[in-house]
């Protein structure tokens, strides 16, 4: 994983609750054996219109939303699956940061696996990001902070572990393996008791 | 020593390396299951990092999720609904192969839903740890397992190590006092409960469920109920193994026999929560009020008694769920008419949910217009069910009898409904275009499906099983 430090982006609102992870990428696309190509996926029934064209309904196609890599979405982003095909689809969408006051467990750590930041902010910070799409926001990962075009600053907390990964691009597959001593140990112990 | 909850027990056995401010738990996984949607790019992964199996014995494979429902054709070819679904299930075939996995694969006389053959086959265990990228995974927590789903990253960090890199999540009692009404089932009792939480009232907890109604409840009932938690945003879902567990479990073909089978079970007696043992909340349900309970949005939660009225929308979100339903604020669902009846899923595809739903139908036939399909967990399920004489209840009735896998609950075999069609549904999900492109889908439980199958309209099934009586 590269290392995410800091992120510029215009934000685009998504303002929907409970976006699950259909909604995000629709289970018939699960077929795939690839990481790769699912952007164009992303959000596919809420995007397109039945004759394929983009439904100008969907908030992401306005030209103002167009490029904005910062997501605020609606409470309890990424509720459903485990489906790691979420994340994927969203970067590959173009989306780096979803920022939220509540993120569903599973999807927060596909994503920041991933170098998605999935970020919990304060409810009255969520409610006014939610009300003025299209603001200039510089995610700081190492500070923690959101700072706004007028200087001002949302602070929020990441895991550490999670921010030291993203901060040091570490592959936390690497971290694990560095524990193989410990994990024959308590294998050793375990076959003992 | 401290009174701890059964999740602390679980979760305290299983620490390899212990969390620190900086670093999560290092956490040993004892079984990880593995389907065909989730695992190929964590193979792919272990291939080009020249990474091997650490315990490939740990490690359960099967077919579900792309696997067609309708028999083979006449050519023995398989009606796969596309080939990237087949070369899914090819590619999860060559994987087991290449690494040394079992697979109870096509020629299995076990393979099914991978949330019903683990524990049919006794993979399941009291006080293990299971992982699946699955998120109904906590269906296993039924037998007192920390059960959770993973994402394809952490499938490839078990597959290499064995472990996990956890925080430990937060504690959460639901005590279900009481007793649950006659015809009033376990779905209809966790349906009620995520209603009453939210569909993220769990989010940073593992619930456990427990009290009186949960300690009456089958296997096949507590499986129900705890495949559901993450429905309600609870990672994993726990009831404390008793007698009914032991039970269920003994013979089975992985659990251990003769002596050690009894060594196992004097172990299994002590995970339950200790007295004093404190949860960081507690929710209180009474299990005599909840009715036959339906949805009537597109997120779990979203869950009333069928008789109820619809709640009005207090939000745009809410709004445009009603609309996407159908649903009018004021009416009940009770009496909607229905299009697709799905009976099936990892929440509700095992024998006892066949028989609740026979049970209703014997002798009657579905609404002309409806179309119903029974898709069993599994071949065990199938055989049992078979030899009982409830496929021959269904088809007489009219509805499909198929070949067990996911089917209609995630649609992505070919098993799906039309934009608009309304389906009553057995499933755990009902988030817009989960069964289809538009479909509208109703959860409920296998009862309230045979009942509004034959009405042709959400029925309540109490008023068929009296009749039966």
């Amino acid at each position: 994983m590269k290392p995410v430090i800091r992120l510029h982006s215009r934000t685009a609102v998504l303002a929907d609750e409970n976006i699950d992870t259909d909604r995000i990428i629709p289970a018939r696309f699960l077929t795939t054996t690839t990481r790769e190509g699912l952007g164009q996926l992303c959000f596919h029934d809420w995007r397109y219109q039945t004759d394929g064209s983009d439904n100008p309904a969907f908030p992401l196609n306005r030209p103002e939303a167009r490029g904005c890599s910062i997501l605020i979405a609606g409470r309890n982003f990424g509720c459903g699956s485990s489906r790691e095909h979420a994340p994927w689809a969203l970067l590959d969408y173009g989306i780096r940061a979803v920022l939220c006051s509540e993120i569903a467990d599973i999807f927060r750590g596909n994503a920041l696996k991933n170098g998605l930041l999935a970020i919990v902010i304060d409810e009255l910070e969520h409610r006014w990001l939610l009300r003025h799409p299209g603001i200039e926001l510089a995610i700081d990962v190492r500070e923690q902070y959101i700072a706004l075009p007028d200087g001002g600053r949302i602070p929020f907390r990441l895991e550490p572990f999670a921010r030291h990964c993203l901060l040091n691009g570490v592959d936390q597959l690497g971290y694990l393996l560095q524990h193989a001593d410990a994990i024959t140990h308590y294998e050793h112990q375990e076959q003992a008791a | 020593m401290t009174s701890r909850t059964l999740f602390e027990k679980v979760w305290d056995a299983h620490v390899v390396v212990a969390e620190t401010a900086d670093t999560p738990a290092v956490i040993y996984v004892d079984l990880h299951l593995v389907h065909e949607v989730t695992s190929p790019q964590a193979f792919s992964e272990l291939r080009e990092r020249g990474l091997k199996l650490r315990r490939p014995d740990r490690m359960l494979a099967t077919l579900d999720h792309s696997t067609p429902t309708l028999p083979t054709n006449a050519d023995g070819s398989r009606p796969y609904a596309n080939a990237e679904a087949q070369a899914q299930v090819a590619q999860l075939e060559a994987n087991c192969r290449e690494f040394g996995v079992e697979l109870h694969g096509w020629d299995s006389a076990d393979r099914g839903i991978v949330h019903v053959i683990g524990p049919e086959l006794g993979a399941t265990q009291p006080g293990m740890t299971i992982v699946c990228g699955d998120s109904h995974t906590s269906t296993h927590g039924a037998f007192g397992a920390l059960a959770f789903g993973i994402g394809t990253t952490e499938v490839g960090h078990v597959m290499a190590t064995q472990c996990l890199l956890q925080r430990r999540p937060k504690t959460m009692a639901i005590h279900v006092d009481g007793q649950l009404p006659p015809g009033v089932g376990a779905k209809d009792l966790i349906l009620h409960i995520i209603g009453t939480i939210g569909v993220d009232g769990g989010t940073g907890y593992v619930l456990e469920y427990r009290g009186a109604a949960i300690e009456a409840l089958s296997m096949d009932e507590r499986m129900t109920v705890c495949n559901m938690s993450i429905e309600a945003g609870a990672r994993a879902g726990l009831i404390a193994p008793d007698e009914t567990t032991f039970a269920w479990l003994k013979g089975r073909p992985r659990v251990p026999q003769g002596a050690a089978w009894d060594a196992a079970v004097t172990r299994w007696r002590a995970l339950r929560s200790d007295d004093g043992a404190r949860y960081d909340r507690e929710v209180r349900i009474d299990a005599g009020a909840v009715k036959p309970t339906v949805t009537y949005g597109t997120h779990p939660g979203m869950a009333i008694a069928m008789d109820a009225p619809v709640p009005a929308a207090t939000n745009a979100q809410e709004r445009r769920a009603l609309d996407y339903m159908q649903s009018t604020p004021g009416q009940p669902m009770q009496g909607t008419p229905v299009d697709v009846v799905f009976v099936g899923s990892c929440t509700n595809s095992r024998l006892s949910d066949l028989r609740e739903a026979a049970r209703v139908l014997h002798g009657r036939r579905i609404a002309q217009g409806v179309r119903m399909l029974v898709v069993p967990g599994s071949e065990a399920v199938r055989r049992d069910a078979e030899r009982e004489g409830l496929h021959h209840v269904f088809t007489a009735a009219g509805a499909e009898w198929r070949v067990p896998g996911c089917s209609m609950c995630i649609a992505m075999n070919g098993d799906l409904a039309q934009p608009g069609q309304l389906v009553v549904s057995t499933s755990n999900r009902n988030f817009e275009g989960r069964q289809g492109k538009g479909a509208r889908t109703v959860l409920a439980s296998p009862a309230t499906a045979a009942a509004s199958a034959i009405a042709g309209r959400i029925a309540d099934p109490r008023e068929y099983l009296v009749e039966a009586a």
